[in-house]
């Protein structure tokens, strides 16, 4: 079919192209050996080399992703909590003002978001002392806060096309609400809670308006380095840096993909 | 004119003793401002295939699910075997339910779906799995014990579903539209088994259904709900023989309905006058009926005999024939009588190509029993 229509061919590639060209390029000048970033001079790995010998940069890598963990983990939790109350409780007083609020983070501006909660964590602090100055907690409160709704969203959708009455099933024979709760809902809606961490996870490590907000000396996030360091001009580092994030992200998505592959395969043969 | 009197009373449920299994005292079930359940009051005994019946959104789900304890009523009481269960959760009740979509859940097997209600109760492992596999046998699923539920077809579904709701041997199975999913032909099938399963077990069956004729096949009373509230409570036989409501008779089966007046009452012989009819008809009813009485006799088209030469006694009608269905096993006949009124009977195709004895626009006279047939004066 493609044959037939040649147009369709170079739409496909100037697609392609528009999508990968910068990463492509950026990929390959992570192993420029010039200092210069749009000069080509051989090739050389010694920006890994510089990499990993760049204290700073490693220790935002590690604070950003122990952050993005930790909240994507607590996201995870208040997420969900907050997708039950609003499917299984819709009689209940305040449910609709309640929607409205778990989920206005996703339309806010995140200036005003980082802003409001910087104002926050301010008062709070002359108030109750509590939390101490800016850093890594004040981060992840502000992570939470946000990525919170865009798990509430991805496991509400999940839990309004699920069958009540499968629950009710366990119910009825014998199980208690909590149990229930653990060895029927969870493990039902469990790809919506894999697929909601995932995604807190990325939007935490992708910040870097809202934790230039909150955060504050010794608590410098990954982002906020590559930002800051660009400004004085691009380090070809920070292409290897990308390089090997790249690396990560495609081959867990790889993985991803083969195993959901497999199982595919498996559920026709067994049909 | 052979006469066949019903039994004085072939419900041995009525004249029971025993306490009831399931006593429903006056429930009420709203959902805001509706009625779902409008103070129904009913007894189910040990043993019985018992049905809900009746159209949709006539409060027999509701009825079920507050069994079930998935509903709390609005007022009134529920006991089941002598105890009050009317704000006992689920997971506390001598009861089980299979669930019109089945429920299964998807991440178990055949096998540890049956399991789970068996592991709630802390069974040994050894027990749980002779039980299971017991239960597999009952409904004849063996061999699926390790597939997951999206390999199942909806036959096999319906079977795991009913295993597993059977595993902990409950006082009383719920089933909520259990055949509901299930083509013609393997309905009519399952309807059998389910019955020959709660004879063998003794397990006391409470079925909810909008379906007429399986209701008939596998009860041994059936309730007719209406808007909320219970029309009848009878065996099978007598819901069809003996409605006591216009919507009784209509839901089950067909039936031609005369309006009338009653003239006279005696011997337990009634005499109704109806223009519709045009002519007098005589009934079988003993409860006494005032003379003047606006009524309405109820006929079933298979009572209906067809003669060809006129006669002037009761029960004859006289029409002309306007309509001929062939139904394979039957014919229904449409007659329209001088008054307009159309009237509808059966008559089974005994012989095989035997020639049409009644054709269109023919003059017949029907007539039938008076024991036959019935008075609603509701």
């Amino acid at each position: 079919m493609l044959k037939r229509y040649p147009l369709l061919i170079v739409m496909l590639i100037l697609g392609y192209l528009f999508l990968y060209m910068p990463i492509v390029s950026l990929v390959i000048y992570s192993f420029n050996e010039s200092r210069l970033v749009t000069v080509w001079s051989g090739f050389s790995t010694k920006w890994y080399v510089e990499l990993f010998n760049n204290k700073p940069l490693l220790n935002a890598a590690a604070t950003s992703i122990k952050i993005a963990a930790l909240n994507a983990t607590a996201a995870i939790v208040l997420g969900t909590l907050a997708a039950l109350a609003l499917v299984r409780f819709r009689q209940s007083r305040g449910h609709k003002s309640l929607g409205v609020m778990v989920t206005a983070p996703l339309v806010m501006p995140e200036v005003i978001i980082g802003l409001s909660l910087l104002l926050l964590f301010v008062a709070m602090e002359d108030l109750i002392g509590w939390p101490q100055g800016r850093g890594l907690t004040t981060i992840l409160l502000a992570h939470i806060t946000f990525s919170m709704a865009y798990v509430t969203v991805v496991v509400q959708s999940r839990l309004a096309h699920m069958d009540r009455s499968i629950e009710e099933a366990a119910l009825d024979l014998g199980a208690k609400p909590l149990k229930v709760f653990f060895t029927i809902t969870l493990p039902m809606i469990a790809p919506s809670l894999l697929a909601g961490w995932l995604l807190a996870f990325t939007l935490s490590l992708d910040d870097l308006v809202i934790a230039s907000f909150v955060s504050g000396p010794g608590s410098t996030t990954l982002p906020m380095v590559v930002y800051s360091s660009v400004r004085l001009g691009v380090s070809p580092e920070i292409n290897a840096l990308a390089t090997i994030i790249i690396a990560i992200v495609s081959t867990a998505v790889l993985i991803a993909g083969v195993i959901m592959y497999r199982q595919e395969m498996n559920k026709q043969k067994r049909l | 004119m052979p006469q066949h009197r019903p039994a004085p009373n072939d419900n041995p449920w009525a004249a029971s003793d025993e306490e009831p299994i399931v006593r429903v005292e006056n429930v009420t079930k709203t959902f805001g401002n509706t009625y779902a359940v409008d103070d129904i009051s009913l007894n189910i005994h040990r043993g019985e295939f018992f049905s809900l019946l009746g159209a949709s959104g006539c409060g027999k789900t509701t009825l079920l699910r507050m069994l079930g304890g998935f509903e709390t009523p609005t007022s009134g009481r529920i006991f089941i075997d002598g105890q009050d269960v009317t704000h006992v959760p689920p997971y506390e009740r001598p009861i089980n339910m299979m669930f019109q979509s089945y429920a299964l859940f998807p991440h178990m097997t055949v096998a540890q779906n049956i399991a789970f209600g068996l592991k709630q109760d802390r069974m040994p492992s050894l027990h749980i799995r002779e039980r299971v596999s017991e239960m597999m046998a009952l409904v004849q699923i063996e061999k699926l014990a390790n597939r997951k539920p999206h390999q199942l077809s909806g036959g096999q579904r319906q079977r795991v579903a009913l295993a597993r709701a059977l595993a902990k041997h409950p006082k009383i199975l719920l089933l909520d539209e259990p055949l509901g999913a299930l083509d013609k032909k393997l309905r009519e099938q399952t309807q059998f088994e389910l019955v020959n399963i709660q004879e063998r077990l003794g397990i006391t069956f409470i079925v909810v259904t909008h379906d007429q004729e399986e209701a008939m096949t596998m009860s041994s009373r059936i309730a007719l709900m209406h808007e909320g509230r219970i029309e009848q409570v009878d065996t099978p036989r007598r819901m069809y023989e003996f409605p006591i409501s216009r919507y009784a008779a209509g839901f089950i089966g067909s039936v031609n309905l005369f309006h009338g007046h009653v003239v006279e009452h005696n011997n337990d012989m009634v005499l109704i006058r109806s223009d519709e009819a045009g002519a007098d008809l005589l009934v079988h009813h003993s409860q006494p009926l005032l003379s003047g009485m606006e009524i309405t006799v109820a006929v079933r088209p298979e009572k209906i005999i067809v003669r060809e030469q006129r006669n002037d006694e009761p029960n004859h009608l006289h029409g002309v024939i306007q309509e001929i269905a062939y139904l394979g096993d039957v014919s229904i006949y449409h007659i329209e009588l001088a008054s307009g009124k159309r009237v509808q009977f059966t008559q089974s195709n005994v012989q095989a190509l035997a020639e049409q004895p009644l054709t269109w626009g023919q003059e017949v006279a029907l007539s039938w029993n008076p024991y036959s047939c019935g008075v609603l004066s509701q």
